[in-house]
């Protein structure tokens, strides 16, 4: 009963954003149409960042790292001619997987706060390398030259086209993402978080699951770097500084770690708190940080847990737990 | 290349190494006893760089510039205590992550109203401005020499407090085994409020330090605390001659990376390749020397903690 209720409210959350585009120029609310896309496909980011946050334990802050080699993939491509989204966006996850696994296996070996800064060190020379790329507009940034192409006859240029499609990727990949959680390997994953040695010595490759859970997030949060680059047309080093990827960090707890839909509501509070903020004061930063200084302290379970019933799933936050310790 | 060049760029890493160490003394003391990540430790250098650059133009006096720059950094720092830091000690990194990020957002902003969001000038000492002949055919710039002794004495200073004093001692305990420690009878809490206290003032130091010959501008915190935060991890959490080797080491790597590798690609490479790769090794020189540390010590050069 509990679950069907459930299924019912996705099925309507989905048909409503679906009806957003056709709805939005009624009320002229057009300009929100790229809003809502973006804030999709940041949802879609903050979600693969849970999934090792949360769920495996791993405090990464260089996230925004693998957002942009999944941004930059589609640049290069863009450069190099090809158009065709059925290369550019599978080639942009694989990328931005093959470097994370990269990364993870000498992250990996490092543990708490040293592996928060292997992460970031990484993190900040991938930003420096796209800044350095002078071919893809170095520090300046990088206009594509289009909307890539999907299916003949299908015109990605057209707002409400592109914001259907990404509706439809980001919906599957957190269906995905929701489903690896709930598998073998997904509760491998939280047992490892919860206690690592334990894991261990039931003969559980540790660092290996660690590392393949790593390059699932990286390569869908290239994945959203593709979609990203490609909605908005242009790419910059920006993408990537390293407060990005705080932000995500941010999101992620804010939303509820290691709940299936911490690292959605996360993005959309956060987005939506900053869009609202700035339309009234250019001081829109100070009440985002009051926002983050109060959740840390009454809400250190994300907004998500102020709603849910309680699930075994919470990662203890306490210093007497396993959390983000050393 | 010209020894007296290697020289110059030597003493230009050893001045930026120093005021790293400045930074980072604070922050992994902060760490290592009370095990609080505080992002915001760049909001405390960039307080020290405003008020002195503020302070400079309206007294005239460099002195007195550094003296309220110092003073007030450390009456916010313990504003900042009483009212947040306080409530993290028992928390998780994660949450004292996200709470210091927000004190950095609340921190640029104010600055943002107070001061602007343009660069702030920040006056060099009319008796400083001028270069010394430290060798013959190498004039170098007198405030950085002051840069120089000011973060040697202050790094002896440190060192001799932290190594050779009582209270230096039960800083030490609590920083590689706290709960001993506080079996032992270290009121930890209370030597934590100190050391607290005097991060932010070598934090504010360095920024008043720092402010005539970089930008004082909004996010400068920012933009020097991951630099602080690689020495931490480099030196070992905890440890301050950790803290201090590194920051060193980085300062050098860091200039050798901007000034050298530049000229050694030009002189090995196509020009066009060259002038592509010579600013990224000179920004990533920094973050790949903390990677293969960490390969080889996964816990830095010298943990408090082993």
């Amino acid at each position: 009963m509990k679950s069907s209720s459930r299924h019912i409210g996705l099925g309507l959350l989905l048909l409503l954003l679906a009806a957003f585009p056709l709805v939005a120029p009624l009320f002229g609310l057009e300009f929100y149409i790229g809003f809502v896309r973006r804030v999709l496909v940041v949802t879609l980011a903050a979600a693969s960042l849970n999934f090792i946050l949360g769920f495996g334990g791993m405090v990464a802050l260089g996230h925004a790292g693998f957002i942009g080699m999944g941004a930059y993939t589609v640049v290069a491509l863009s450069d190099a001619g090809v158009m065709s989204a059925w290369v550019m966006w599978p080639l942009a996850a694989l990328v931005a997987g093959i470097v994370a696994a990269l990364i993870g296996t000498v992250a990996l070996r490092t543990r708490g706060v040293y592996f928060i800064m292997t992460t970031l060190a990484f993190a900040q020379m991938l930003y420096f390398v796209v800044v350095s790329l002078r071919r893809y507009g170095g520090d300046d940034g990088y206009t594509l030259t289009g909307r890539p192409g999907l299916l003949p006859g299908l015109d990605l240029g057209n707002e409400s086209n592109f914001y259907w499609v990404v509706l439809a990727i980001v919906a599957l990949a957190l269906w995905w993402l929701h489903r690896a959680t709930q598998s073998r390997f997904g509760h491998a994953l939280m047992g490892i978080r919860d206690n690592e040695t334990r894991m261990r010595a039931l003969g559980y490759p540790v660092f290996k699951l660690q590392l393949v859970a790593f390059a699932i997030a990286g390569a869908i949060a290239g994945l959203s770097g593709a979609l990203l680059a490609g909605g908005n047309g242009f790419v910059s080093p920006a993408t990537m500084h390293w407060t990005q990827s705080a932000t995500l960090l941010v999101m992620v707890v804010i939303g509820g770690l290691g709940r299936s839909w911490g690292g959605p509501v996360g993005a959309v509070v956060w987005l939506v708190l900053e869009e609202a903020l700035k339309q009234h004061t250019e001081h829109w930063h100070m009440p985002l940080g009051l926002l983050l200084i109060a959740v840390a302290l009454w809400a250190p379970k994300g907004l998500a847990a102020l709603y849910k019933r309680r699930l075994p799933l919470i990662p203890d936050l306490s210093p007497a737990g396993r959390g983000s310790k050393t | 290349m010209s020894g007296i060049l290697v020289l110059e760029q030597l003493l230009n890493g050893l001045g930026y190494g120093l005021m790293l160490f400045l930074l980072a003394a604070g922050l992994t003391l902060v760490f290592g006893i009370m095990d609080v990540l505080n992002l915001a430790h760049g909001s405390l250098f960039m307080s020290g760089a405003y008020v002195a650059a503020e302070a400079h133009t309206r007294t005239g006096s460099f002195t007195a510039a550094i003296v309220i720059a110092v003073a007030v950094t450390v009456v916010v720092a313990l504003l900042l205590e009483v009212l947040l830091m306080r409530r993290l000690y028992t928390r998780d990194h994660l949450a004292q992550v996200l709470a210091t990020f927000g004190v950095i957002l609340v921190a640029d902003d104010i600055v943002k109203m107070a001061w602007g969001p343009s660069p702030v000038m920040a006056p060099t000492p009319a008796a400083l401005s001028g270069p010394i002949e430290l060798v013959d055919g190498l004039p170098y710039p007198s405030y950085r020499l002051v840069i120089l002794a000011g973060g040697l004495l202050v790094a002896l200073a440190l060192y001799l407090l932290v190594n050779h004093t009582r209270i230096g001692m039960r800083v030490r305990a609590g920083a590689s085994d706290r709960p001993m420690a506080e079996l032992m009878g270290v009121r930890v809490g209370r030597i934590f409020n100190g050391v607290f206290l005097l991060g932010a003032a070598l934090a504010a130091l360095a920024g008043a330090l720092m402010g005539p010959i970089v930008a004082v501008q909004v996010g400068m915190g920012e933009a020097i605390l991951i630099p602080a935060l690689v020495v931490l991890v480099i030196g070992g959490i905890g440890s301050v001659r950790g803290a201090f080797v590194a920051a060193l080491l980085v300062g050098v790597v860091d200039t050798i990376g901007r000034a050298f590798m530049p000229m050694l690609l030009r002189a090995t490479l196509p020009p066009a390749t060259a002038a592509d790769l010579g600013p990224l090794f000179a920004e990533v020189a920094m973050y790949a020397l903390m990677v293969i540390v960490l390969i080889f010590r996964p816990s830095g050069l010298f943990s408090a903690r082993s």
